[in-house]
């Protein structure tokens, strides 16, 4: 970048700053479109998520199998998933030549869904196993002296550890939120179909047009810090009320 | 889990004895009939022989590493004896609702006082209807109606043994299984929690209470087994074993001796 560009670069800096808040104060209905999308598809992303990786963390934590241990390793790594490669695997499963070519969902909000579905499971899961593991190894007795079973056990340990898990979602939207690469391959951004925050954030970045990638910047950063502090405040909540 | 029906024959037992003619002797509770638990290969409980009578509060002592705790487990039906038997002669104890445990340290669910009784009614099998009646009665025994609504883990360490000593008596259990329930508690809550110990004895619970203070047994107990290195070194009423002593390590023990 040339050096005499500075003094211009603030400039177009605060002015990019400007033009940001004038759409986020002026609710843009492009802006606000592709905020939706972005919410929604990380929404039921998430959700989807819990429904697989809540059940299966708890049973990580409390069943003994073989092949447990390989499990429990997968999943841990697994929390570490470069998303391009994620993408990647979707676009080749539901691609016209892959196995699910035939749903045609390549390039649609449920191909997004199911990228991000791939990428938040191991690490609800993971974190559910480790919440669950350790409030059984404090449970476990008492539990079984009382002749619960199994599914009593874990309904128990899942609704003990209820802060803890819902930590463990919010943790998944911050990382669902925040994701580009996967997103990005399987949904094409596309305007009014697939476009959402990051993927938008990454065209009208290249293209100029920094009032846009920068009232959509600062929405996804206030909703990072949001779930954070809803993070942190949750924890301090539980903590408090002897909860966690 | 206990026994669902006694297997050893009380005539057996007398014939065991060597009773030449047939005695009424008061049928026990539990027979554990050379009970063996190894970890390690190293045997915790070693052919552990005690008959538990069927009434009062009866008191394992020992020391530490004795095998105590570990036996009220496997009463608890928590750990399987590697060998030997343990019977139940009541044929009513026939599920883990009938015979509850009370921790050294209480284990408290992160729930408030009152949701803490209600899941343990609720494991119980009790009807929802009846709950709330039960969960009141309890909070009444274990005098706790003024923290029905705090959350259990913020009590103190006594009123947290309140708490477990009164789920434990949730489903009206036969057998009360206590480890050191009063352990590293002040007087006045140690006082409430042998209080809630005699009041369920009175009404016809058995309990097993493992102990180290000969003081409290001495307070509590009808009779003691003293147990040394996973055996049982002598039996006998409370008074019997505190006062005179027949073995050596229980008379060593009692005399403030250290027993290694």
């Amino acid at each position: 970048m040339p050096r005499n560009r500075g003094p211009a670069l603030m400039h177009d800096f605060g002015a990019a700053f400007a033009s940001a808040f004038a759409l986020i104060a002026t609710a843009d209905a492009e802006l606000m479109e592709v905020i939706g999308l972005s919410l929604r598809v990380t929404m039921v992303a998430v959700l989807v998520a819990c429904l697989i990786g809540l059940p299966l963390g708890a049973t990580l934590a409390i069943a003994r199998f073989p092949g447990r241990g390989i499990l429990v390793v997968l999943t841990s790594a697994l929390m570490g998933l470069p998303p391009v490669v994620v993408g990647l695997i979707v676009y080749m499963l539901l691609s016209n030549a892959g196995p699910l070519g035939v749903l045609q969902l390549l390039y649609s909000p449920t191909a997004m869904i199911i990228a991000q579905t791939l990428l938040v499971t191991p690490i609800v899961a993971s974190l559910t196993r480790q919440f669950i593991e350790d409030l059984y190894g404090e449970y476990d007795e008492l539990l079984k002296s009382m002749g619960a079973g199994r599914a009593t056990i874990i309904a128990t340990l899942l609704w003990d550890a209820r802060y803890s898990l819902v930590t463990a979602a919010l943790a998944g939207v911050g990382r669902a939120l925040a994701e580009v690469g996967a997103v990005m391959i399987v949904g094409g951004n596309i305007n009014h179909l697939t476009r959402v925050m990051t993927t938008s954030i990454a065209l009208e970045t290249s293209r100029g047009e920094l009032a846009f990638a920068l009232g959509l910047g600062i929405i996804l950063v206030v909703l990072s810090v949001l779930v954070n502090a809803g993070l942190i405040g949750l924890k301090a909540s539980a903590q408090r009320r002897a909860y966690a | 889990m206990p026994n669902a029906a006694p297997t050893l024959e009380p005539a057996a037992l007398q014939a065991d004895l060597g009773a030449a003619t047939p005695v009424a002797l008061p049928m026990p509770a539990v027979t554990l009939d050379g009970v063996t638990y190894e970890r390690s290969g190293k045997p915790l409980l070693d052919d552990l022989h005690l008959e538990i009578p069927c009434a009062g509060i009866t008191a394992l002592m020992g020391p530490n590493g004795a095998g105590k705790s570990l036996t009220l487990r496997v009463l608890a039906g928590l750990i399987a004896p590697s060998r030997g038997r343990i019977v139940w002669h009541d044929e009513r104890i026939c599920s883990a609702r009938d015979v509850a445990l009370v921790f050294q340290k209480p284990v408290l669910l992160r729930r408030t006082v009152r949701a803490n009784l209600e899941h343990a009614l609720k494991i119980y099998g009790i009807p929802r209807h009846q709950r709330v009646a039960r969960v009141g009665e309890l909070l009444a025994i274990g005098r706790l109606q003024d923290l029905a609504d705090r959350p259990a883990r913020v009590l103190s360490r006594g009123e947290q043994q309140r708490v477990a000593m009164v789920r434990a008596l949730a489903a009206r259990p036969r057998v009360l299984l206590l480890d050191e329930p009063s352990a590293s508690l002040d007087p006045p809550a140690t006082a409430m929690i042998e209080g809630l110990a005699r009041g369920a004895a009175d009404d016809g619970v058995k309990i097993v209470l493992v102990t180290h203070e000969a003081g409290q047994a001495r307070r509590l107990a009808d009779d003691i087994a003293f147990l040394h290195r996973g055996r049982v070194v002598e039996c006998g009423t409370a008074r019997e074993v505190l006062d005179r002593p027949q073995s050596r390590e229980a008379s060593a023990y009692l005399g403030g001796l250290l027993l290694v």
